[in-house]
């Protein structure tokens, strides 16, 4: 198996947690009920954890510790989605961004579980129980929410319309597509995308939220080859903040 | 002395979770296996609950704390996924103390984590499975929070996994 494809894959993912890992954290002594600051700080804890298990599948590979290759790239070395660098906003835009996040990440994790790179399979069979939690509390909440007030419904169709486009962006193919595919490292995004589709959809039809059209928009990618918001640089320099003074300092 | 895998598993009895000090990692289930070199050097290999589990390292390095104090210098000790854990790897006696403590121990399943098993509890004070699920997050990762509608107290459930 290319080595390089296989990196470009553990980056993304691996990016993709520690960057929603820090958003999620955000929320911590802010959540706007004490058992949903609780929520989104643990998924923060599980996040970094899941980050931290596919850097280390990098070190094995020879790139660098995890913790300078968290704390030292700058934005532009990044392979994260664009959905998960965006701020927190209000609680609805977080909600959705973890629901429509986190139903993709659990498909992509069972795929991988079967994965024919072992290193991976085996991290992905791990971590799949995990993001299930996520998934339910997410579902739950929209489906509570996606059905109760007209001001819910309104705040959240309003965050699923402006999320959508960076959301779609998260199964941008990556350069080594067909190679991973044809190497049955995992199914590939579209197949993701198709799968995270059928399972968003169930949950929405619960609610009082529209699905828009997703052939009219246009996936804001990018983020996979380091194209960034202007909002992932100054995320990077405040988790780097304590790094940068001291790299050996322990807390 | 000759070391033995038995007589490691016996110090380690030693090391509890320090979030859950009624525990020891041997009935936690995190210690996946223990190998003793001709020259008696001693591998022990452990691997997370949760692999966000800011305690995990506190207890890798209690395992190390605890082989030293026994006098053992000579040891490795490494973490991984390749044997992961699992919640049914919590020992008969682990959940015989988890329920002690005010803690419902994991239900045992059959390694499909469907919502059934997630939303099921029973209720480590008056054994009764009519409970809900207030939230999946509780105190710690490993944590889920529950509410029993016949003795009508909050508990916490260890989640399955």
């Amino acid at each position: 198996m290319n080595e390089l494809a296989i990196k470009d894959l553990l980056y993304k993912l691996a990016d993709d947690q520690l960057i929603l890992g820090h958003r999620n954290s955000e929320w911590t002594g802010f959540g706007p009920i004490l058992e949903e600051d609780i929520a989104f700080s643990s998924m923060a804890q599980d996040k970094i954890g899941h980050s931290l298990a596919f850097y280390t599948l990098l070190n094995e590979l020879g790139e660098a510790e995890p913790d300078t290759v968290a704390f030292t790239r700058n934005a532009g070395q990044f392979h994260n989605s664009q959905l998960v660098e965006l701020p927190n906003g209000e609680y609805d835009f977080s909600l959705i961004r973890h629901f429509l996040f986190d139903n993709a990440e659990t498909v992509r994790f069972e795929m991988l579980s079967r994965s024919s790179y072992e290193p991976i399979a085996k991290v992905a069979t791990k971590l799949k129980g995990e993001v299930k939690y996520h998934v339910l509390h997410a579902n739950t909440w929209i489906k509570n929410l996606g059905a109760s007030t007209e001001e819910a419904i309104l705040r959240l169709q309003s965050s699923l319309t402006e999320a959508l486009p960076y959301a779609l962006a998260l199964f941008e193919p990556s350069k080594y597509e067909q190679q991973l595919i044809e190497a049955g490292v995992y199914e590939g995004e579209e197949a993701v995308k198709a799968e995270w589709l059928k399972r968003i959809q169930a949950v929405l039809e619960k609610t009082e939220l529209k699905l828009p059209e997703l052939e009219s928009i246009t996936p804001k990618y990018g983020g996979r080859y380091g194209e960034h918001t202007e909002h992932l640089q100054p995320l990077l320099d405040e988790m780097a903040e304590v790094f940068k003074i001291d790299p050996s300092a322990e807390w | 002395m000759t070391l033995t895998k038995e007589h490691i598993l016996t110090l380690l009895e030693e090391v509890k979770d320090p979030e859950i000090p009624v525990l020891s990692l041997v009935d936690l289930g995190v210690i996946t296996g223990v190998e003793i070199s001709g020259e008696g050097h001693v591998t022990v290999n452990m691997t997370p609950t949760f692999a966000g589990c800011p305690a995990m390292d506190y207890m890798k390095k209690d395992v190390e704390r605890t082989l030293e104090k026994h006098g053992i210098t000579s040891h490795t000790v490494t973490m991984s996924f390749d044997n992961p854990w699992n919640s049914n790897k919590v020992s008969e006696k682990g959940r015989q103390y988890l329920k002690e403590f005010g803690l419902a121990p994991p239900p045992k399943y059959d390694l499909i984590l469907d919502l059934d098993i997630l939303e099921y509890a029973k209720c480590p004070y008056c054994d009764s499975e009519n409970t809900t699920l207030r939230t999946p997050f509780g105190p710690t990762l490993c944590r889920s929070m529950h509410y029993c509608n016949d003795c009508r107290q909050m508990f916490e459930q260890f989640k399955p996994l």
